[in-house]
């Protein structure tokens, strides 16, 4: 008894004094807005990375190593993150993810970039699952820095793929958010149009103020009265909601073409107006047939977060392809761990993804999709939810874009 | 033309929205002194009020229940909470208001979740009521009108023609003389404050399934509520309503106005090509309250119809 007793100390004596030196856990520090107007969609994405690190740990962990989800509330604030990474380099975290706001993202880069070079033995890896500025793996890419989102040129190039094939569609109107994001999609689109449908007239390009619009009655009058066959948006949040709102309440009965209109909470605002009309440009949603593994395991995500939807499947997918590359490097030192990630190639239930080698760049299948109302699985219990078009599968090379990254590989 | 119509139309709903939201506010603080930050918090607790109630009762009871129960609410907390924090004074108060907004903002998400509740339009009116132009008008925004317009007349029958109405407008400028002749005051004070919540109550109600019904909407509207009360001028009901109309149509009509500053002042030489110059009316929009806030502080502190200066 008393022999056993002293083994157990023992053996838990050894456990700490090797935690110094080697850790049993492996982190992963999660910063994102988990406070504040934004926290809802901070909680959203933690939640599906603690799901993923449960299913990890469930099945052996990562490299033999118990995963952690540490989260750290950035308040959506470049400056706050920088804090809160430094908070996570501290307690000796070495692989961190973010999503919200390109902004932070761009603040993390260079930070993430700085502390590598100057702590080569302590490096730090970025995997961002969701900040789309198309800068990030062009002029202003770094080798620590792994995005598993398209972001929003790659985006448009899918949108404008399946624009192309639309035959009836002869007008469009762009509308979006006036600072940099909205920006960047609206010159994406009046590029990429050009390209591929050069007799498609662009009647509108217009920007409005970003979240102060309550009333998007007068904008959707002037729409209507452009005479369009087609609104291309990549409002996200009230901006989406009521926009969609305003044109059902007005009987607009032409598709809005959006980035975000699966986004949290924008289906249920939208509501019925939307069926029909709204359509997305995403890696994914719920009712995309995966086989039966995966929809059993949507039900018990959904379960177990009291409803809260599976929206996502990057996150699993960041989470699988990170585990194969500590796998694969037999370490889960940040540099082995990214040369590992860096060009490889990976099957998901929807296809082989890849991570290009340039410039860290995750190329997925993307897929077009309008709100239904005869769905299987719905949004937020809406009894709506999006169904793939016919047509909507974008294959993943046909997103790829030219990169103008030429990245500084650690020797 | 089919523009102008529109934009009348919207606009002076909109601007009737905001008088419903601002007159409680110009009430309350001819009342006080002190403008109460938390006005947008009992805007959205209507709606969200006015879509729990709607759930099991319907709309039509929610429209007349929920800001009753606003109203009632907003008494509770003047009578115990301003009442109690306004002897520290105006600042105190003023805190006190500025805590409340963001402590009910904080019980709305645990009570109703962070995200939007789907808080719709009932079905009996969620239908186009005639077509302009080829443009469906919803039947619902001529309901908002109506209510407003009708909120707008017992308001002002029930301040200009009954004896409480006289009492409340003599309370407003001379409390103590009131108090002196025997009413209660600090009664009056209750009412005016609980009425001047309940009216924002039934903006709520009416606006949240017009808008969106979140956590964030009060934040959302609060500022331009407080536009409205400083150009209208502190405490006038009339100039809170002319300057809610003006801001609604203003914000409306150059949402529709694709002109340019380069074409405006083309001739002092501002090209299309520079920062300014590329901008149009419409993208200033949402702008323009805080634009005329600012001159209208520099040019005439008191508001339009206002009495007194800050």
């Amino acid at each position: 008894m008393k022999r056993t007793a002293l083994l157990a100390s023992a053996a838990v004596l050894a456990m700490t004094f090797a935690g110094t030196a080697y850790s049993e856990t492996l982190k992963i520090a999660y910063i994102d807005p988990l406070s504040g107007s934004f926290a809802n969609v901070g909680d959203q994405g933690l939640k599906h990375f603690v799901y993923a690190a449960d299913l990890a740990n469930a099945d052996g962990g990562i490299g033999g190593m118990e995963v952690e989800i540490v989260p750290f509330d950035n308040k959506l604030n470049p400056k706050e993150s920088l804090v809160q990474l430094q908070k996570a380099i501290d307690q000796g975290i070495r692989f961190i993810t973010q999503g919200n706001g390109s902004s932070v993202a761009s603040a993390l880069i260079d930070a993430v970039e700085k502390h590598n070079r100057r702590n080569p033995d302590e490096t730090v890896l970025f995997l961002n699952y969701a900040a789309v500025d198309p800068a990030f793996t062009n002029d202003r890419c770094s080798f620590w820095h792994f995005r598993f989102d398209a972001d929003a040129d790659m985006k448009m190039e899918a949108l404008t793929d399946w624009l192309a094939d639309q035959e009836d569609i002869k007008n469009v109107y762009i509308l979006g958010q006036n600072y940099s994001f909205g920006k960047a999609v609206a010159a994406a689109a009046v590029r990429m149009i050009e390209e591929k449908r050069p007799d498609i007239e662009i009647v509108g390009n217009e920007l409005h103020p970003l979240a102060q619009v309550k009333d998007f009655s007068p904008y959707v009058q002037k729409i209507m009265s452009a005479d369009t066959d087609a609104v291309i948006t990549g409002n996200w949040g009230p901006d989406m909601q009521l926009l969609i709102k305003a044109a059902g309440d007005a009987g607009q009965d032409i598709p809005y073409l959006t980035y975000y209109g699966g986004g949290l909470g924008a289906v249920t605002a939208m509501g019925e107006s939307a069926v029909g009309r709204v359509k997305q440009i995403t890696e994914f949603h719920e009712n995309m047939d995966g086989g039966e593994a995966h929809t059993a395991r949507m039900t018990d995500f959904e379960d177990e977060f009291g409803g809260l939807d599976y929206y996502y499947h990057r996150v699993f997918t960041l989470m699988e392809m990170l585990e194969k590359a500590v796998e694969e490097a037999g370490s889960t030192d940040p540099l082995d761990v990214a040369n590992a990630l860096s060009g490889m190639e990976h099957e998901t239930v929807f296809g082989t993804v890849k991570m290009r080698e340039d410039n860290h760049q995750l190329i997925q299948p993307m897929f077009v999709s309008t709100l239904s109302a005869d769905v299987e699985r719905d949004v937020e219990g809406t009894g709506f939810g999006f169904i793939t078009d016919p047509d909507g599968r974008i294959e993943g090379e046909q997103t790829m874009t030219e990169t103008t990254c030429s990245m500084r590989r650690p020797s | 033309m089919e523009t102008v119509v529109f934009s009348l139309l919207n606009g002076t709903i909109y601007g009737l929205l905001l008088f419903m939201l601002s007159s409680g506010l110009t009430l309350i603080f001819s009342m006080m002194g002190v403008l109460n930050f938390a006005h947008a918090s009992f805007y959205m607790i209507g709606a969200y009020f006015a879509y729990t109630i709607g759930a099991t009762t319907g709309f039509w009871v929610a429209l007349f229940l929920a800001p009753i129960l606003v109203a009632a609410l907003g008494a509770i907390v003047e009578r115990y909470g301003l009442r109690k924090v306004h002897t520290n004074g105006h600042v105190a108060e003023l805190l006190f208001t500025f805590g409340l907004a963001y402590l009910i903002e904080e019980i709305v998400k645990i009570i109703w979740g962070k995200f939007a509740v789907p808080y719709r339009v009932p079905d009996a009116l969620d239908f186009p009521l005639f077509q302009l132009y080829g443009t469906d008008y919803p039947a619902y925004r001529i309901f908002m009108l109506v209510v407003s317009v009708t909120m707008l007349a017992v308001l002002f029958v029930l301040l200009k023609k009954t004896r409480t109405g006289l009492i409340i407008q003599a309370a407003l400028t001379h409390p103590h003389m009131v108090g002196h002749l025997g009413h209660n005051v600090p009664q009056i004070f209750m009412l005016v404050f609980g009425i001047g919540c309940g009216l924002a109550g039934l903006a709520g109600v009416i606006g949240g399934n017009y808008l969106v019904t979140e956590p964030g909407m009060a934040f959302n509207i609060g500022p331009i509520v407080f536009v409205v009360v400083v150009i209208g001028g502190m405490g006038s009901l009339m100039g809170a309503f002319i300057a809610s109309i003006l801001l609604g149509l203003t914000q409306t009509f150059a949402v529709a106005i694709d002109t340019t500053f380069a074409q405006i002042f083309g001739f002092i030489g501002l090209g299309p090509t520079t920062e300014l110059g590329a901008l149009s009316i419409s993208a200033i929009a949402p702008m323009l309250p805080f634009i005329l806030l600012v001159l209208i502080l520099m040019v005439r502190p008191r508001g339009l119809l206002g009495e007194r200066e800050f």
